[in-house]
């Protein structure tokens, strides 16, 4: 197994709070990696500062080989992190297709940069061909032509997936992704992410305790900014520390 | 030198604190409803002439300044009533082309009724005349006006901090949605604010007609100032209007005295004849650029 | 017929009667109509670049002035200095306006909502302040133009032939504009408008498309400003100012945001409008005044939505 990113020293504060407060944090590739935590606890910092939402006041983030923490969102979009967020981000007054096909173009630059202005942007089937496939992925090949906004919340978290896959990310990140489902869309997304296994690295911050020990290889928890502990979740099941410090009686 | 200097700093509070007196209600207005609202300066052009007619009428400038102020405050308060209130939850874009359209509606109103001659408004007699201070002499008629803006920044900053109304016009301006869930109704205070904001933006356009021409278009050019000033000090921030008001005033008034003579010291006549009266008009734009450029949200941002 | 050839008929109408138009002039002994055509024409281009800007990269720039009174004066210099050519001229007023639109666009765009509208303000009342202070642009008299430009082999002296170069310009820009939307960078265009963010992580590089798009609209500006100091035979100063601005978004909000022809409505309703209302009344801009706040109220996609021109669109 080889490492895909590494996490040391990160910090950063807002005013006087440490929301990340030296983390270190090491992901295998092909892992799905879980991050969990008690609320506070500095997920989503981490989550934006990996992406690049962010920038870390210390600590360096390496990625590929190359420490990217001051890097631009869209730099790292290219060098292979793409994220997707708690609140759905999606294109709402666009055709499903479309927002697919924006997801291809910008990674399939050897296809045509996009500040190509005169050739039109359908002529290219290519591009469509590949966001049609990746409709078909998430089950959403009936909704193409169907404007963003009509899908219901489920088909739009769907939907941003498959945009966050379409780039063709090393590393994709999941914050929340079950965020404001019913039981069945979240099995139904549960089981869209455990399709990626093996074939996907995925950093996944979740809530639902019994998605991440079903679907994770490993589990990061963090507390008060800090990781302490990474590991199998076997082993972060029965840590002392963890089931002190937030678990509690969740896991039985 | 040193007395040109003291009497062009002078100069400048004076016209900074007018234009404080423009600004500090389109901060409110810009900050506590996100509304941007370009009829502001017809609202001191608008003060001007009622103040100036009033004035010619009744033979008396405080006469004329205290007609001027509670008539823009009653038209403030129909505007705010029966337009603007429509406006708060619509984009910029239609706030733009809304308030527009009411300058080009003010503007011939103020034609239509006065004419297009500028009128003439002269300062109380018994300040027609200078003043000897420390060793030069000044207008007379500038000083009071150097005292009212004092006693208006000194009004609005008990009010906006150590009253209730304060509290809320600052809630507001910090999160409007929660002042409201604190039970703040929003709508009132905000008519009461747009009218205090044109009684101040009419004392300022009747205060200063004797000294600049009382003309159509007068609005318009203030208003610019009046934008960089909010913004310098940070969107609805009393205080930062209060002080960007200052800067750009004295900046301004400064920059056009002393940087054509600066620059001849350091370069060619020739050189400081052609750039000084063109740095010394654009000061503040640069002024505001590099504000923004190190601080995108002004000096006293507002919003936490 | 399906509805897009429908369109396309209409369009290739309205293009005929456009420049067909001034043997009608003619014809009715109103040769001085044409002059007044061609500056609408102009304005429709100035109102299309805008819209570009604000309609297709949502930026609201509010020095719009800058690039358009900034072209009239580059050629109006240019002519001072001798060189009359409009071949030469031209392309020097676009590339005066592209260059300051880059400056003022890299700084600009690290601002955003109401602190980029009065940030891009401010730099077009800079410009305006620097040229009224020159004493070699006239003050605050402006530049008269000696002649037109020449752009041979047409002649330019002939009010008919400018008039047609105008409307050239302005179709050829609408065509292109066309073009553009359809292409990579135009959905590219179209998926910032909806959502930065998420542009950005899908690794689209938001400002720098955002740049080239304000650059674009600067430019086409700035054509339009050249062929205004021909029309106008003056480079002044009001085509500088704040107000010229605030009426170029007029007219855009007015013809409808974004919409393909909402410069050209936006543009030809508040011109026709301020001309007929002119031979009516000296107070005009009362009635145009009272004619903008109706709209404002009742039609809040403009007149291209209240034309049936706007497609699907949702709240």
């Amino acid at each position: 197994m080889s490492t895909v990113l590494e996490i040391a020293g990160l910090k950063r504060h807002f005013g006087g709070l440490w929301a990340t407060n030296g983390v270190d944090l090491c992901i295998e590739r092909g892992d799905i990696h879980a991050l969990i935590g008690p609320n506070g606890a500095g997920k989503t910092t981490l989550i934006h500062l990996i992406s690049g939402a962010l920038r870390p006041d210390e600590g360096r983030i390496v990625f590929a080989g190359a420490d990217i923490a001051h890097h631009d969102m869209h730099e790292r979009v290219a060098q292979g992190i793409t994220r997707s967020y708690q609140i759905t981000q999606i294109f709402p007054q666009l055709p499903v297709l479309e927002n697919l096909r924006l997801a291809v173009q910008s990674r399939r630059r050897d296809w045509g940069s996009s500040f190509r202005m005169c050739r039109p942007a359908s002529a290219d089937f290519r591009m469509i061909e590949e966001a049609e496939e990746w409709l078909g992925r998430v089950g959403l090949a009936e909704a193409a032509g169907q404007f963003a906004a009509d899908l219901a919340h489920g088909q739009q978290r769907a939907l941003e997936l498959a945009m966050a896959l379409a780039t063709r990310p090393q590393l994709l990140l999941l914050d929340e992704p079950m965020a404001g489902m019913g039981p069945e869309e979240s099995a139904h997304m549960a089981a869209l992410i455990a399709s990626l296994k093996s074939e996907q690295t995925v950093l996944l911050v979740e809530h639902d305790m019994d998605i991440v020990f079903r679907l994770a290889d490993r589990i990061s928890v963090l507390v008060a900014g800090r990781v302490i502990v990474s590991d199998t979740p076997d082993v972060v099941r029965n840590h002392a520390e963890v089931r002190r410090a937030y678990l509690g009686d969740e896991i039985r | 030198m040193t007395q040109l200097v003291l009497e062009q700093l002078l100069n400048g509070l004076q016209f900074g604190l007018m234009l404080f007196l423009i600004a500090s209600g389109l901060t409110l207005v810009f900050g506590i409803m996100d509304m941007i609202n370009l009829s502001h300066g017809s609202l001191y052009m608008g003060g001007a002439y009622l103040g100036a007619a009033a004035a010619q009428a009744s033979g008396s400038f405080v006469t004329g300044l205290l007609a001027a102020m509670l008539g823009m405050a009653v038209i403030g308060i129909v505007l705010e009533l029966l337009l603007l209130r429509r406006l708060y939850l619509r984009d910029h874009l239609a706030q733009v082309l809304a308030t527009f359209a009411l300058i080009l509606i003010a503007n011939d109103l103020v034609r239509m009724i006065w004419g297009p001659q500028p009128l003439l408004l002269n300062p109380p007699e018994a300040l027609a005349g200078p003043v000897e201070l420390a060793g030069f002499s000044y207008p007379a008629y500038r000083l009071l006006i150097i005292g009212v803006g004092l006693l208006v920044a000194l009004f609005l900053y008990i009010l906006v901090s150590h009253t209730r109304i304060g509290m809320w016009v600052r809630a507001g301006a910090a999160n409007r949605p929660m002042a409201e869930a604190l039970g703040v109704d929003v709508r009132w205070l905000f008519t009461g604010l747009f009218a205090l904001g044109a009684a101040l933006a009419a004392a300022a356009g009747t205060l200063l007609g004797p000294l600049l021409a009382v003309q159509v278009g007068m609005g318009e050019s203030i208003l610019i100032l009046a934008f960089v000033v909010i913004v310098i000090g940070g969107i609805g921030s009393i205080r930062g209007a209060l002080v960007g008001a200052l800067l750009v005033g004295i900046v301004d008034t400064l920059g056009r005295a002393l940087l054509p003579t600066l620059l001849r010291a350091v370069s060619s006549p020739e050189v400081a004849g052609h750039l000084g009266p063109a740095l010394a008009s654009i000061m503040i734009y640069l002024l505001m650029a590099a504000i923004l450029f190190w601080r995108p949200q002004g000096l006293f941002p507002a919003r936490a | 017929m399906n509805g897009s050839h429908k369109a396309i008929f209409v369009e290739a109408g309205v293009l005929l009667i456009a420049a067909l138009l001034p043997f009608a002039l003619q014809a009715l002994g109103e040769e001085f109509y044409i002059g007044f055509a061609t500056r609408l024409l102009i304005f429709a281009l100035a109102a299309t670049s805008l819209n570009f800007i604000v309609g297709y990269g949502g930026m609201v720039a509010f020095g719009h002035a800058a690039f358009f009174g900034g072209g009239a004066y580059v050629v109006a210099f240019l002519m001072q200095a001798g060189i009359v050519s409009a071949w030469i001229a031209w392309p020097l007023a676009i590339l005066a306006a592209v260059v300051a639109a880059v400056g003022i666009g890299a700084i600009s765009l690290r601002t955003r909502g109401v602190y980029f509208i009065m940030i891009t303000l401010a730099f077009a009342q800079m410009i305006y302040y620097s040229i009224i202070s020159l004493q070699s642009a006239g003050g605050d008299d402006g530049l008269p133009l000696e002649q037109r430009s020449t752009l041979a082999p047409f002649d330019l002296t002939s009010d008919t032939t400018l008039y047609w170069v105008a409307l050239a310009t302005l179709v050829a820009c609408l065509l292109a504009l066309k073009r553009l939307a359809n292409s990579r960078y135009g959905r590219a265009l179209a998926g910032l408008r909806q959502n930065e963010q998420r542009m950005e992580a899908l690794g689209y590089p938001v400002d720098r498309l955002k740049l080239v798009c304000f650059v674009i609209g600067a430019g086409i500006a700035g054509l339009a400003g050249a062929l205004f100091a021909n029309q106008n035979g003056l480079a002044s100063p009001t085509q500088l100012y704040w107000t010229q601005s605030g009426m170029l978004l007029v007219m855009v909000i007015l013809g409808g945001v974004g919409q393909r022809y909402g410069g050209v409505l936006g543009a030809i309703a508040l011109l026709g409008l301020e001309e007929a209302l002119g031979l009516m009344t000296e107070y005009a801009h009362l009635a145009i005044g009272f004619a903008l706040l109706a709209v404002v109220l009742f039609a809040p996609n403009g007149l291209a939505g209240l034309a049936g021109l706007v497609g699907r669109r949702r709240g």
